[in-house]
């Protein structure tokens, strides 16, 4: 059995008076040890919602949560993350959960040094006090690539540059070795250089520890970086679910297919168009009345209203390679695609045929984090602040 | 009474969500601005001269603030006051004692009614609102519970204007500094209340309390650890501007005739209110008092508002 394995997930916010919003209505996928697993949708289809959910933080009041995930524990127990006690779960986070949040400014106490915070953890979890704790937390800002960690604990949130905060969330985070780390946008909020630099940490630390990993994305780029499998989610509901290469090279899904065609290229003619998915995310779609992404496709048929569509194993496609549509698209990635620049095994190849090898380093914006070959480049130490 | 609440709600969000946009110490850059601030120069040099006055004044004063001196013959419709001259300063009052003695004496009980009164407000107000804040952030349905009681018992106080409160507690308790202390510091209650819940509500929405509970920091640790050094900023600088308005409070107090009956400690407060029957003949009497309160109160306002500036995202370069 899988690290994680989330069944039918659903999360319903709404109140007295109010109406109520699916944010996520039925999301499946599962996490092994050591592998990143990505989540990918635009803004409003259920990701930070869902790893909110997976984590307990979301607010008691007025939602209403539904489905499985079920944990196993370091000590072998396999537990319901959904319906574990208030306290047995805040034992578990940290230990065993762990979570990296989108902006590291706000995401730690601007008041206190860094390294009360980081001790903090280490005094909770593992009893660390006094001399032993401050080593422990130096000892960790060095693993994450903070130089002169001993200084640096006395330092203030601000008197550290983007990528160091995001380092110190980071460290605080592994600071017990979790089992699971779930990181939610983890590069949003960097510079393009740094991103590439936070992305390789979080891949040194998955292939150290054996950390499983949980990457919440809208950045296509980190997912062609980082992710072994994918899940593309859309209104609440996983829409297309693969391993990286497939997904790459033939996205199925209209959707899938609309997000990896609309990346700009960099090599694109000058004043060539974009290629949005029109239209935008609606949440008063139900998906009882049939597909939500139907007023959106391009590839629409009447069948699509015909009820939801089912998860299935694409015909022809790799293992795996699931697809939550009437329809899918068999023709291969859009030409704009070039985040999987070295298709690396012949089936892929010609599958991939209207991949432009030469269009490689073809970068968009969109893919700030990085191919698989960029992250690497990126390893040096930031200027400090 | 609403707009007031929402008005002190809205001063602690505002506060608070700056800080967490900014970030960094806070305390260290707010000393630095109020270093180069002309209005916190001024007021915190206001405020050290009252203090020392406050301190010293008994010592220096030249005479004894409740012996009385012979004023010259007393004659039909003449002026008996004494006014300014050589060996009285600011010349006597009515019972022929000396002014400048009274004043210096006095502004030590105008300094411990102000002080003791805030201290008082702040404690048990911020223990009501940081109880009230914690518990409606982290104390699931029965904290909400709990918050709910504590702060319709703080409406129920502000709802009352507060120099009424004020009075009927000074008219329950009886005439005495310590009455006038007292009423004036339960006025002060439910504003620290209000301001510091406010405040940490706002903070307990942050994203550094998110991070510490996704990494499974303790529930109290994160309220005393992350939520309430976040919030203190607007309760500093409601104190400094409490301080202004507590001696102003006071002073009213004794004016109405509620403060010190005790004659052997002169306080400007009660000054002003004997002053008031002989104003048409003898005007400085209640014009050296009310100076001096208001000198007081402009320096412990203007520290605050410059306090508060030196908080202030939006006056930031």
């Amino acid at each position: 059995m899988s690290l994680l394995s989330v069944d039918e997930l659903a999360v319903t916010f709404g109140g007295r008076g109010m109406r109520e919003v699916n944010a996520v209505s039925g999301v499946s996928f599962s996490v092994d040890e050591g592998q990143v697993v990505g989540l990918v949708g635009e803004s409003g289809c259920g990701k930070s919602v869902t790893s909110l959910a997976l984590m307990g933080l979301l607010p008691n009041k007025g939602v209403r949560v539904g489905g499985r995930a079920m944990f196993r524990t370091g000590r072998g127990e396999t537990v319901d993350l959904l319906t574990l006690g208030r306290s047995a779960l805040r034992d578990l986070r940290g230990t065993q959960l762990a979570m990296i949040f989108q902006d590291p400014l706000s995401s730690l106490n601007p008041v206190v040094p860094i390294g009360v915070q980081v001790t903090e953890i280490l005094t909770r979890h593992r009893g660390l006090r006094g001399q032993a704790a401050r080593k422990e937390a130096a000892h960790l800002l060095d693993r994450v690539g903070i130089p002169d960690p001993t200084r640096r604990l006395k330092e203030y949130p601000h008197q550290l540059s983007g990528g160091m905060r995001q380092r110190a969330l980071i460290a605080m985070a592994v600071a017990c070795a979790p089992r699971l780390l779930i990181a939610d946008e983890p590069t949003t909020a960097l510079d393009v250089t740094i991103q590439a630099q936070i992305l390789e940490l979080l891949k040194e630390l998955v292939d150290d520890q054996g950390t499983a990993l949980l990457m919440i994305t809208h950045d296509l780029g980190v997912v062609a970086g980082m992710c072994d499998t994918v899940n593309v989610l859309y209104a609440g509901k996983v829409v297309e679910a693969a391993g990286r290469r497939p997904l790459f090279a033939a996205p199925a899904h209209p959707y899938a297919h609309g997000l990896l065609g609309s990346i700009p290229r960099l090599d694109a003619p000058r004043g060539e168009r974009l290629n949005p998915i029109r239209g935008s995310i609606n949440d008063t779609i139900a998906w009882q009345d049939g597909c939500a992404f139907a007023p959106r496709c391009d590839f629409y048929v009447d069948e699509c209203l015909r009820g939801t569509p089912q998860l299935a194993a694409l015909p022809r496609g790799a293992d795996g390679h699931d697809v939550r549509c009437v329809n899918p698209v068999m023709t291969g990635p859009p030409e704009t695609t070039t985040l999987l620049d070295k298709p690396t095994t012949p089936e892929e190849t010609a599958s991939g045929g209207d991949d432009d090898p030469d269009g490689g380093d073809g970068e968009g914006p969109a893919a700030g984090g990085g191919t698989d070959e960029d992250t690497g480049t990126g390893s040096g130490t930031e200027a400090s602040a | 009474m609403t707009t007031k609440t929402a008005k002190i709600d809205r001063l602690a969000e505002l506060t608070a969500r700056r800080e967490t946009a900014t970030g960094g110490s806070l305390w260290a850059e707010a000393l630095r601005r109020l270093r180069s601030s002309k209005m916190a120069m001024i007021g915190g040099g206001i405020m050290a001269v009252f203090v020392i006055i406050a301190i010293v004044g008994p010592w220096i004063a030249p005479y004894d603030p409740t012996a009385q001196t012979w004023r010259g013959e007393v004659r039909v419709n003449a002026a008996v006051f004494v006014g300014p001259r050589g060996d009285n300063w600011l010349g006597l009052d009515h019972l022929g004692r000396d002014e400048l003695s009274r004043m210096l004496v006095g502004a030590r009980q105008t300094l411990l009614v102000g002080v003791v009164s805030t201290v008082l407000g702040l404690t048990i107000g911020a223990l009501i609102g940081g109880v009230a804040g914690a518990a409606l952030s982290f104390g699931g349905a029965a904290g909400r519970r709990l918050d709910t009681v504590l702060m319709r018992f703080i409406d129920m106080m502000l709802a009352m204007p507060s120099l009424l409160l004020a009075v009927s507690i000074a008219a329950v308790m009886g005439q005495s500094l310590t009455t006038v202390m007292i009423a004036v510091g339960v006025v002060q209650i439910p504003i620290f209340a209000r301001l510091l819940r406010g405040s940490m509500l706002a903070q307990a929405g942050a994203d550094y309390v998110l991070a510490a509970r996704a990494l499974g920091v303790r529930r109290r640790r994160i309220v005393l650890g992350h939520v309430l050094p976040n919030s203190l900023g607007p309760v500093i600088v409601q104190t400094t501007l409490a301080l202004a308005t507590a001696i102003i409070e006071a002073a009213a107090l004794s004016y109405l005739g509620l403060g010190n009956p005790d004659a052997s400690q002169p306080e400007w407060g009660v000054m002003l209110a004997q002053a008031q029957r002989f104003f048409d003949q003898a005007p400085m009497m209640a014009v050296y008092p009310a100076l001096g309160i208001i000198i007081t109160a402009l320096g412990f306002t203007l520290l605050g508002e410059a306090m508060r500036e030196a908080l202030d995202p939006k006056l930031r370069s």
